[in-house]
């Protein structure tokens, strides 16, 4: 048997480095049809009419009136609707699918569709709020009688894609032996939701829709809901034509009008006592939600709950609001809603430290969460939290606290920066023992060989490799004795969603257990099963409306020192050095942690200085592919450096915590950090890009 | 429409196509070799990067009328090779490959750079590497399996 945490190899590379692993895009069917969406060419109106040409033979419109039960996404609020009900409600919005045999032919019928409409004003800033959620801790009123100074600041952050390298797609076709069943195939991350939304918007029983995943090309949260809008759309097509239908989106339909994340604004105020302590935080966070709701309620939640980070702050007045706007719904992105306000509390604190003249380290050592403090929620920090040891090791790994003296001297046009953070593993509060009800299955046959039956989709991450591995190491067997097939839901029970950095902490913690229990009863050349329910800590206690409790069962933390130059010419940033330090409980395969940890870092970098989304008068993407949506290269990036420190988590597998969102959060404050060591001037907003590094420069505060 | 002839992973062969259509087009959807991918059709992210004349080119930039007389090897030819084995080991070993998806191309392209200059340094690396996107690995472990490629295929190239 290996030992724990060194790697062992990834199931899957075989087939993906020659090329044979099969993506949605791979798989051709007979009969095969391809599906083009028609989509709303203004912001915000009713639609007059629709002239469609004569369509020849073997060719389809398909639109709401196709939809058999309810035209709705099934996502938490059920506002979004699969094909436009009549009034378009941003740019892009779908109207129907061409449905037909040849690509090159719908292309030509598309452009002889034509649609008038009656426009209306449409919203584009922060005015019309849709959710909104708030909380308090001890009593900020009252505090800010005793504070000596009161310091106010905002924070901006823009749009961000995914640009997983592979487009999203999706293929649903009718199934071959059992009538009226759909089978839907496509670039996924939760295979249940479009399950489920399938079966709600066809009126299609339990029985009637099938899942099944293929390669999934990265997803990083822009796969989670998407694809149940694609799917549900899709599944109208079939029922109409009866045949296999596929719709795989090129680069710039992907950028244009798949979600992404969300851009925000954070007001915040800090109360200062006479030894220089932050004794309340007021906050206004706004997020922008796009035409509908979708689930930025959730991604409300996060931010709100995120906002005062690695720090304890007394006294604290949050709310927060998601504001429809008539563009293109926002929705999961890896972070999903921290990074925003982790980017705005981390510089606050900085901003702070240069008002009061004292050293931003360490005012934010003397404000630094350990384990039993109360959270922002009003819950508790229950387990031990090792920052400080973190601080130290990101300090002697990078020389951060040599190199900031030096720096910030005028003139030497380098400078560095240090963010330490939070992620909140899994679903919020009790969401995982109350929503989620996470079940896990393995089964042995007679020959001893053991199947693994989750939900979570490998979409890169690794999972099919650290899950097995979970199995085969808790029962004491070879690696290759134990099978993780890509998710089947005619097979698997409902382990959850692939995100909410919940597969190892939950699903892992499952198989571990089920493991154990499948090791107790084992006999030799019988065929077994064991089916684990998710039991979780049960002093975990959240109240939604109230925001007040427990709101994670546990927490991964971190710290990333980046190093840059600026060209005072130009105003262009480059990364020299990076430096990440990260608790995730304990690794569980060396290689593939290192690996969420370098791609979350450089897409947390790019968030923070490179990756520029803005939209035009009507609310348009004025980006359109990966030459004018720039995320970085090979050669944008230094050789990055990471290091782990083991701090067990008793629910996790092997003490494993949540580690794929966790790198993502501290990217974009700490390169922005490092902006303002090197231009002296505070960053407010992200990405820095150089236009806006000119302007601080030009006018910016010091 | 026009017969185009050009020696394909090793074979001659000739088709009917029109000379504008797209070579990543071609090799996917007349030949089946889906290991080439097509990540955003405008030469940004190398997902289709194939070898002609034993260079790496982005496929979806290729007009088929480009292509005649030239010999375009895929992954999936390659992928028979002792160079490919000692890079797809690299890359196995150390973590170069999460979602698969840029790995072919970036497979290819790390062949083309180790054919041209077999000891290349870190920074020439990411310099040839940087018309391949990867979104999921930070490109760290991908610059260091071609280190590690290089230093073990001494000759393979």
């Amino acid at each position: 048997m290996t030992k724990f945490a060194t790697s062992v190899k990834k199931v899957d590379n075989e087939d993906k480095c020659k090329g044979a692993a099969l993506f949605v895009d791979d798989i051709k069917m007979d009969n095969m049809l391809y599906a083009k969406s028609i989509r709303a060419t203004i912001a915000c109106g009713e639609i007059k009419s629709i002239k469609l040409p004569k369509l020849p033979e073997g060719y389809y419109f398909i639109d709401k009136d196709d939809i058999k039960k309810e035209n709705v996404v099934n996502i938490i609020y059920s506002d979004w609707p699969i094909f436009c009900t009549g009034h378009v409600n941003y740019y892009g919005e779908p109207i129907g699918l061409l449905v037909g045999e040849n690509r090159g032919k719908l292309e030509e019928l598309a452009k002889q569709i034509e649609i008038t409409y009656k426009e209306e004003t449409p919203i584009f800033d922060y005015s019309k709020s849709y959710i909104h959620k708030e909380y308090t801790k001890g009593d900020y009123a009252s505090a800010k009688k005793r504070a000596v100074k009161v310091i106010k600041e905002s924070f901006e952050s823009g749009y961000q894609e995914q640009a997983y390298l592979e487009p999203q797609g999706m293929l649903v076709y009718p199934d071959p032996k059992i009538k009226d069943k759909l089978i839907c195939t496509g670039s996924m991350q939760c295979p249940f939701y479009i399950k489920r939304a399938v079966m709600r918007s066809t009126g299609l029983g339990e029985d009637k829709v099938r899942v099944i995943q293929p390669a999934v090309g990265g997803a990083f949260g822009g796969k989670e809901h998407y694809p149940s809008l694609t799917g549900s759309q899709l599944a109208a097509a079939v029922i109409k034509t009866h045949r296999p239908v596929k719709m795989v989106f090129d680069r710039e339909e992907d950028i244009k009008f798949s979600t992404k994340r969300h851009p925000s604004r954070t007001d915040l105020e800090a109360l200062i006592d006479k030894d220089n302590h932050i004794i309340g935080l007021k906050a206004k966070i706004h997020l922008n939600g796009g035409a509908y709701r979708g689930c930025s309620g959730v991604v409300l939640s996060r931010a709100l709950i995120a906002l005062t980070n690695a720090y304890t702050i007394d006294n604290l007045d949050v709310v927060g609001d998601a504001y429809m706007t008539n563009t293109v719904p926002t929705a999961a992105f890896r972070g999903f809603g921290s990074p925003q306000t982790i980017f705005a509390m981390e510089m606050f604190i900085h901003h702070i430290a240069k008002d009061l003249g004292v050293d931003a380290l360490e005012l934010r050592k003397k404000h630094l969460v350990k384990q039993g403090d109360v959270t922002a929620n009003s819950g508790h920090f229950h387990d031990p939290i090792i920052l400080p040891e973190i601080i130290e090791k990101a300090i002697s790994m990078s020389g951060y606290d040599k190199k900031i003296k030096e720096y910030s001297k005028p003139g030497c046009n380098k400078g560095i920066g240090m963010s330490l953070f939070l992620h909140g593993c899994g679903f919020t509060g009790s969401g995982e023992s109350d929503l989620i009800k996470a079940k896990v299955k393995l089964i042995k046959d007679e020959k001893d060989h053991v199947y693994v039956y989750a939900s979570s989709v490998d979409m890169g991450q690794g999972n099919k490799t650290t899950l097995k591995r979970i199995v085969s190491k808790n029962l004491g067997v070879r690696d290759d004795q134990v099978t993780f097939d890509n998710p089947d839901t005619d097979m698997i029970p409902d382990s959850g969603p692939t995100a909410a950095s919940r597969t190892i902490i939950i699903v892992g913690f499952l198989m571990e257990k089920a493991a154990k229990n499948l090791k107790k009863i084992w006999k030799k050349g019988v065929r077994q099963e064991i089916v684990e329910p998710y039991v979780g800590p049960t002093y975990i206690k959240w109240d939604e409306d109230t925001m007040q409790g427990d709101a994670y069962p546990s927490y991964s933390w971190g710290a990333n020192v980046v190093e840059v130059s600026y060209d005072p010419t130009t105003y262009q940033i480059s990364i020299d050095g990076v430096w990440s330090v990260y608790d995730c409980g304990r690794v569980v395969d060396e290689r593939i942690a290192f690996g969420q940890a370098d791609g979350g870092i450089v897409q947390g970098l790019g968030y923070g200085y490179l990756e520029n989304e803005v939209t035009d008068e009507i609310g348009r993407f004025r980006q359109k592919n990966l030459s004018d949506y720039i995320i970085p290269t090979a050669k944008d990036m230094p050789h990055l450096e990471t290091a782990f420190i083991d701090n067990p988590f008793v629910y996790g597998a092997d003490g494993a915590k949540g580690l794929g969102e966790l790198t993502l959060v501290g990217g974009a404050p700490a390169v922005a950090l490092a902006i303002e060591n090197a231009i002296g001037k505070k960053v407010n907003k992200i990405p820095a890009t150089p236009e806006y590094i000119m302007e601080l420069v030009t006018n910016g505060k010091d | 429409m026009e017969k185009i002839k050009f020696n394909l992973n090793g074979k001659d062969v000739s088709i009917e196509v029109d000379p504008s259509s797209r070579l990543i087009d071609v090799l996917r959807l007349n030949y089946g070799l889906t290991g080439t991918k097509e990540g955003c059709g405008e030469g940004s992210c190398g997902a289709c990067v194939v070898l002609m004349d034993g260079r790496s080119v982005n496929s979806c930039l290729l007009p088929m009328a480009n292509v005649i007389n030239h010999k375009i090897v895929t992954i999936e030819e390659f992928s028979k090779s002792k160079a490919y084995e000692c890079i797809k080991e690299a890359f196995s070993s150390l973590g170069g490959s999460q979602c698969g998806f840029c790995t072919p191309g970036m497979i290819i392209a790390s062949y083309a750079l180790l054919k041209k200059n077999p000891h290349p340094s870190e920074e020439e690396i990411r310099e040839h590497l940087s018309g391949n996107l990867c979104r999921c690995t930070g490109y760290e472990a991908i610059v260091s399996a071609v280190i590690l490629a290089s230093k073990k295929g001494e000759g393979l190239w």
